[in-house]
């Protein structure tokens, strides 16, 4: 049971802490459109509801072990205390690991489309390229002013460079995951990377290290600058043109990102929205542009 | 002649003596922290094994990833070269060879007389190599030993998603979570390995007939579904582990004679 | 839009990269690659395009170096049939 526990905790980071958030201020009864977008991923949920293309409310929850049910959560989260009810949403786009088991959404859309529309909106039309670090992928998309795709890179296959890979090797060194950014910039100057890439062969590598008596934040520098170096290979297939930035659970971690920063000469842009939500907000002006082009649709043929 | 061959594997030292062509004897030892202490010590009991004393051994040939760290010998070889020599020496009409170690998968064609003629290799992934199927066991809580008795068990053959080691060591607790048989897991990481191997033996061209060597050729699991895969029977030794330390302990006599 | 399907992983990169830019939706690719590759589909990463476009299957995304075994012996290689066949041009492989 405490190891049960424990291992939640430890997961934690990860899983993010649930969340809502709503502008009162905004009267959704007098919006023309209300458009919904839904991001089932594989840890988390969001759901962000959309008032004439003004963000309205959003949530963001752990994902149960059914899509279905999760999104209806997210969405109902995110609609309590605004008193509107379902009914009244006129689109309805899912995006996500999840996205194909939501019956109740209009339209399923990849992730990579929404995480790019949704950091246009979220960072502004100059940002062209984002990369997104989550628990089991890395996305590296390059995107024009209006937030559309010119150019991305999905890496879901291998673990190294991706949250799970963080895991591993925290549970290895019995570091918070939390700690794991800090004590990496802790040392007086960097380790040499580990030479293994793969996660596996990288924690028998640090199991040695540590035989040699190098401390665990010096293994745990010597692991990030390998991560953040292999993040910036991948970055180079797509090319990192200015603005910058990073979303996904690692861009927490101060040990990848200054890392990162450093090896492109780039910083990475500070949201003003929390980014997390990036996927769903996509979703949701997908919504409003597919309800949008339903309606003119409808005028063409009606009538 | 009496001559050594010293195979520095990723996780494990071999050792093997001839004499004419002939095995004396063979030791192996986990590669330690300290590399050389480790091979001294596999070699001493090796040779004492034999009953033969350090100095009648005419040349001694290092092959494996850690050859190079192997001082004393007096040559190198690499993994390929002895794979197919030994190969060649234990089944004659053998062609193609399959080693899967534990960090890395090759597959090599082979001359008649046992020289390298094109090879392929799955390499710095854990997922194409014998670490799988052993990581794998360790979430399924078997031993090594058992898997591949118990995946010859399994009744029905399931897909695995996941090819990274680190993922799919998450797909099966999840599959165990399902309720789903330990054979069948077992033997759906078997399966999911073939594929991997089977893919990259095809690159090189595969001739009649293949070999399989390596630590992996003693799990029956892997052997039938990789034979599959392949739509023809394999060749496995007696010890597969040993093939790379008798290639070179082969290799050295080669030498001896032509110095 | 560069469209880059496949992964990096320890071994090294594997993609194919299609250019939706050019890629006029034929189905070359589809007949010619014996490994079942492809498939054409409006462009998942352009949901608002009207296009259709050539796009890796999904159960290859992961495998693609061993799906792609076959065209790629170790020894001579000959053009593969997937950009052999694309007349525009738009496929490309990074290995
Ligand atoms: S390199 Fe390692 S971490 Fe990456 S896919 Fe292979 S097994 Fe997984
Ligand atoms: S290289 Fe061959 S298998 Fe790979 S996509 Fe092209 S035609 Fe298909």
């Amino acid at each position: 049971m405490t190891e049960a526990v424990a291992t939640a905790q430890k997961r934690e980071y990860w899983r993010w802490r649930e969340y809502d958030w709503r502008d009162e201020s905004l009267d959704w009864k007098r919006a023309g459109g209300i458009s919904v977008g839904i991001d089932v991923g594989s840890v988390s949920s969001q759901a962000v509801v959309m008032c004439d293309g003004k963000l309205f409310a959003y949530s963001s929850l752990r994902t149960g072990s059914n899509s279905k049910t999760s999104a209806q959560r997210a969405l109902e989260v995110a609609l309590q205390e605004t008193g509107m009810p379902r009914e009244k949403v006129n689109y309805l786009v899912a995006t996500g690991y999840g996205r194909v088991n939501i019956p109740f959404a209009q339209k399923a859309i990849t992730e990579i489309a929404c995480h790019a529309r949704g950091a246009n909106f979220i960072y502004g039309p100059t940002v062209k390229t984002v990369l997104d670090m989550g628990g089991q992928d890395c996305k590296a998309i390059r995107c024009d002013g209006r937030g559309k795709v010119t150019n991305f890179l999905m890496n879901d296959k291998c673990a190294a460079g991706t949250g799970r890979g963080m895991e591993v090797m925290a549970e290895l060194l019995q570091i918070p995951i939390e700690d794991v950014g800090p004590a990496s910039l802790s040392l007086p100057e960097e380790p040499p990377p580990v030479s293994s890439t793969c996660v596996v062969f990288a924690k028998s590598e640090a199991l040695g290290l540590l035989r040699q008596n190098w401390s665990k934040e010096k293994v745990l520098g010597s692991f990030c600058l390998a991560m953040a170096h292999r993040t910036v290979e991948l970055l180079s297939r797509v090319g990192v043109e200015k603005d910058f930035a990073i979303t996904g659970g690692i861009s927490k971690n101060i040990g990848i990102v200054k890392r990162i920063e450093t090896k492109l000469g780039v910083e990475a842009l500070k949201p003003s929205i929390d980014p997390q939500i990036a996927g769903a907000l996509g979703a949701a002006l997908f919504a409003k542009a597919l309800y949008e082009k339903e309606l003119s649709g409808n005028a063409k043929t009606g009538s | 002649m009496i001559t050594a061959g010293i195979d520095g594997g990723a996780r494990a030292i071999k050792v093997l003596i001839l004499r004419d062509g002939k095995q004396l004897a063979r030791s192996s030892a986990l590669t330690g922290f300290d590399q050389q202490a480790t091979v001294t010590q596999a070699l001493e009991s090796a040779l004492q094994q034999a009953g033969v004393a350090r100095e009648e051994l005419q040349h001694i040939t290092a092959t494996g990833i850690g050859r190079k760290a192997i001082s004393f010998a007096d040559s190198e070889v690499t993994e390929m070269s002895a794979d197919a020599k030994a190969t060649v020496s234990l089944f004659p009409q053998a062609r193609t060879v399959i080693d899967v170690g534990a960090e890395e998968g090759r597959a090599i064609r082979c001359e008649p007389d046992g020289r390298v003629k094109d090879f392929a290799v799955n390499e710095k992934c854990a997922a194409g190599a014998g670490t799988f199927v052993e990581t794998m066991a360790r979430t399924l809580e078997i031993k090594l030993e058992e898997a591949g008795a118990l995946s010859l068990k399994a009744e029905k053959v399931i897909p695995m998603n996941a090819q990274c080691a680190v993922f799919a060591e998450s797909e099966v607790v999840s599959l165990i979570h399902s309720g789903t048989a330990k054979e069948e897991i077992i033997r759906a990481v078997h399966e999911a390995m073939a594929d991997r191997i089977s893919a990259m033996a095809r690159r090189v061209g595969i001739e009649r007939e293949v070999a399989l060597v390596g630590g992996v050729g003693r799990d029956a699991g892997f052997i039938k579904a990789l034979a599959g895969k392949l739509g023809m029977e394999l060749f496995v030794p007696m010890e597969p582990e040993f093939a790379g330390a008798l290639g070179a302990a082969l290799i050295a006599a080669e030498r001896a004679r032509a110095s | 839009m560069l469209a880059n399907y496949g992964y990096k992983d320890g071994s090294g990169e594997y993609f194919i990269a299609i250019d939706t830019d050019k890629c006029n939706g034929c189905g070359a690719c589809v007949k010619a690659c014996p490994a079942d590759v492809f498939e054409i589909t409006a462009d998942p990463f352009d949901p608002l395009a009207e296009k259709q476009v050539a796009v890796i299957k999904e159960d290859h995304r992961k495998k693609i170096k061993y799906s792609c075994a076959l065209c790629k012996p170790t020894g001579e290689r000959p053009p593969l049939p997937c950009t052999a066949a694309c007349e525009p041009q738009a496929i490309a492989h990074s290995w």
